[in-house]
């Protein structure tokens, strides 16, 4: 009796020590980058997020372009994925054939097996040239008085950014609003349908309602994955560290600069500097990933 | 009475062309449901045209055996980077696999409580995390100690990122397995630890492999952790404390070089690359289908 209880505490304790693992893991990247940024913190304080120099020569790093980079390429992502995304979750859960369900999913899925590397790529000789050539050339000849889109079209910059990050992040806020969408319950569609009401109301009226929190959660999933994307962006946002109001200016986001400079990062304090960088990318992508999975959980609950 | 009726029957005019409005509200929003596919998977086409097209030329038996060559030299290939990804994804399974899948069994077995929502809430969090940062991580606790980056680095930032994944996949997949199965073993005299070892795990193992491969899938195409872990080489492998080259890294490497034969180079190196991670997927949902019927 002893040993078969002996047994079974040294199993699940050490199964509870792993899980904890994953507590600790969170905790370790927490620790691990608000140490080695200390220098940096300790330096600049509160400047270096509203510092707009980044001068590794001189040794003064700001960060606020990348901060603005990021936000604003994020929120273009999000204004072009979300109508999309939600439109293919609905139509896959409401609308579409059983038998056309299976496979127009599986294609969903297949967008967000491609790497980030392959898009970047793909951004680079057929997104840029085309975003140069057609949207963003007409932009900038017939809109070019609104500051949007003033200046030429370089191709690279905000708006191939946006757009590549629309792409990467659909499959995200379709499959999870999916997921929600699966999760209201039947009665409320029956009960629109019997009232009369045509697919679109009992959609409008019945279902959405019911999944508004979860939905929301989902496009603040796809946020916290737009915030961190770093490849693909890194290879069509242009890299220039500037607050340009053009969407067709060049621009550079957090996630980029790590990715470009850190092995390049000739002294301490510069390594520092990008470090700060990716412990507030981490801390945001954590806040803004509890807040979504709250919202979904809530749903699904 | 009956004219009555009748009335009650016909719509009026205004309730016809109301009636007709609801009709086209309903005709148009379905449409740009329908459209919005569409619009999703031009880009889904689009990557995956040019990448057969411009990737399939350089699909050489070389591009697999040789190591790249300087800029106008003919020839060479990406063998050590395939390789190099390969023992990658491996250390990253051999740190990453049994954290994720003994956490996994905790959370379907005995996680209940306030401990089992915290490790699952966390699990879900750090899934969310860039992999850029995972990087960072993995430099400050590999690679800043060892001064030297190294396939061990790079190894550790994807069993980062295959930690998540394997143990919620994990867990999802042992939960599926019947408690009757659980009771019988136990009623036999079965001890906890070998109805769970011996009993279920084997019953929920193929799922759990297929939650393996895909976190393989995923962390195969990563390239923002190894930037500033595992590097990048020219060479062929150097042992574990050496920089390492990998397939994403060589892609990317070759991308923004200014050279027409590297971005040759690069579009095969994403076709290898989308072939490896897209069949990989494919196998594993078209198994996981077969497995359900």
């Amino acid at each position: 009796m002893r040993r078969v209880r002996l047994g079974d505490r040294l199993f699940s304790g050490s199964t509870v020590l792993f899980a904890l693992a994953i507590v600790g893991l969170g905790i370790a990247i927490f620790a691990a980058l608000a140490h080695a940024a200390m220098p940096a913190v300790r330096t600049f304080g509160w400047r270096f997020l509203w510092g707009r120099t980044w001068d590794p020569v001189e040794q003064e790093f700001g960060m606020l372009p990348f901060l603005y980079g990021t936000l604003v390429s994020s929120a273009l992502a999000l204004v072009i994925a979300t109508p999309i995304g939600l439109g293919v979750a609905i139509f896959l859960n409401e609308f579409a054939s059983r038998a056309l369900r299976g496979p127009l999913a599986f294609v969903m899925d297949l967008l967000a097996a491609i790497p980030s590397v392959v898009y970047g790529l793909w951004g680079i000789f057929v997104l840029v040239p085309f975003v140069r050539a057609h949207p963003g050339g007409w932009l900038a000849q017939h809109l070019g008085f609104v500051p949007l889109f003033r200046g030429p079209s370089y191709g690279v910059g905000m708006l191939s950014g946006g757009l590549i990050l629309a792409i990467m992040i659909l499959p995200t806020i379709s499959s999870i609003s999916r997921e929600v969408l699966a999760a209201v319950p039947q009665t409320q569609r029956e009960g629109a349908l019997a009232l009369g009401a045509t697919r679109w109301e009992m959609v409008r009226h019945a279902v959405l309602p019911y999944a508004r929190s979860g939905i929301f959660g989902a496009v603040v999933l796809g946020l916290g994955r737009a915030l961190g994307e770093t490849m693909a962006v890194t290879m069509v946002i242009g890299n220039r560290p500037e607050i340009a109001s053009s969407l067709l200016a060049p621009s550079y986001t957090m996630a980029s600069v790590l990715a470009n400079e850190f092995t390049e990062a000739t002294s301490d304090l510069y390594v520092s500097a990008l470090i700060e960088v990716g412990l507030l990318l981490f801390v945001v992508t954590i806040l803004v990933n509890m807040a979504a999975r709250l919202l979904v959980w809530k749903v699904k609950a | 009475m009956n004219v009555a009726l009748e009335a009650s029957m016909t719509p009026p005019r205004a309730a016809r062309t109301a009636l007709l409005r609801r009709k086209i509200l309903d005709r148009t929003m379905r449409t740009l449901a329908a459209a919005a596919i569409g619009v999703a998977v031009v880009p889904l086409f689009s990557v995956l045209w040019e990448v057969l097209r411009l990737g399939l030329p350089g699909l050489r038996p070389g591009f697999f055996s040789s190591l790249p060559v300087p800029v106008g030299e003919p020839g060479g290939g990406m063998g050590n980077a395939l390789v190099g990804t390969l023992i990658l994804v491996g250390l990253g399974g051999a740190i990453g696999v049994p954290v994720g899948l003994l956490a996994g069994i905790y959370l379907a077995e005995f996680g209940r409580g306030r401990l089992a929502r915290i490790v699952r809430f966390t699990a879900d969090v750090l899934s969310g995390v860039p992999s850029i940062v995972v990087g960072i991580f993995a430099y400050t606790v590999v690679v800043m100690p060892m001064n030297h980056f190294s396939a061990l680095s790079g190894g550790v930032a994807l069993s980062v990122l295959m930690i998540p994944v394997v143990s919620r996949t994990t867990e999802e997949m042992v939960k599926l397995v019947p408690t009757t199965l659980r009771e019988g073993a136990l009623a036999l005299g079965c001890p906890r630890w070998r109805a769970t070892l011996q009993i279920v795990l084997p019953t929920a193992l193929p799922g759990v492999l297929a939650g393996v491969m895909l976190a393989v899938a995923r962390v195969a195409g990563e390239t923002a952790p190894l930037l500033f872990t595992a590097f990048g080489s020219r060479f062929w492998f150097e042992g574990l404390r050496q920089p390492v080259a990998g397939l994403p890294l060589q892609i990317f490497t070759y991308a923004v070089s200014p050279y027409d034969e590297w971005h040759a180079q690069a579009w095969t190196g994403a076709l290898v690359l989308v072939l490896l991670v897209v069949l990989l997927q494919l196998v594993i949902r078209l198994y996981a289908r077969w497995r359900m019927h």
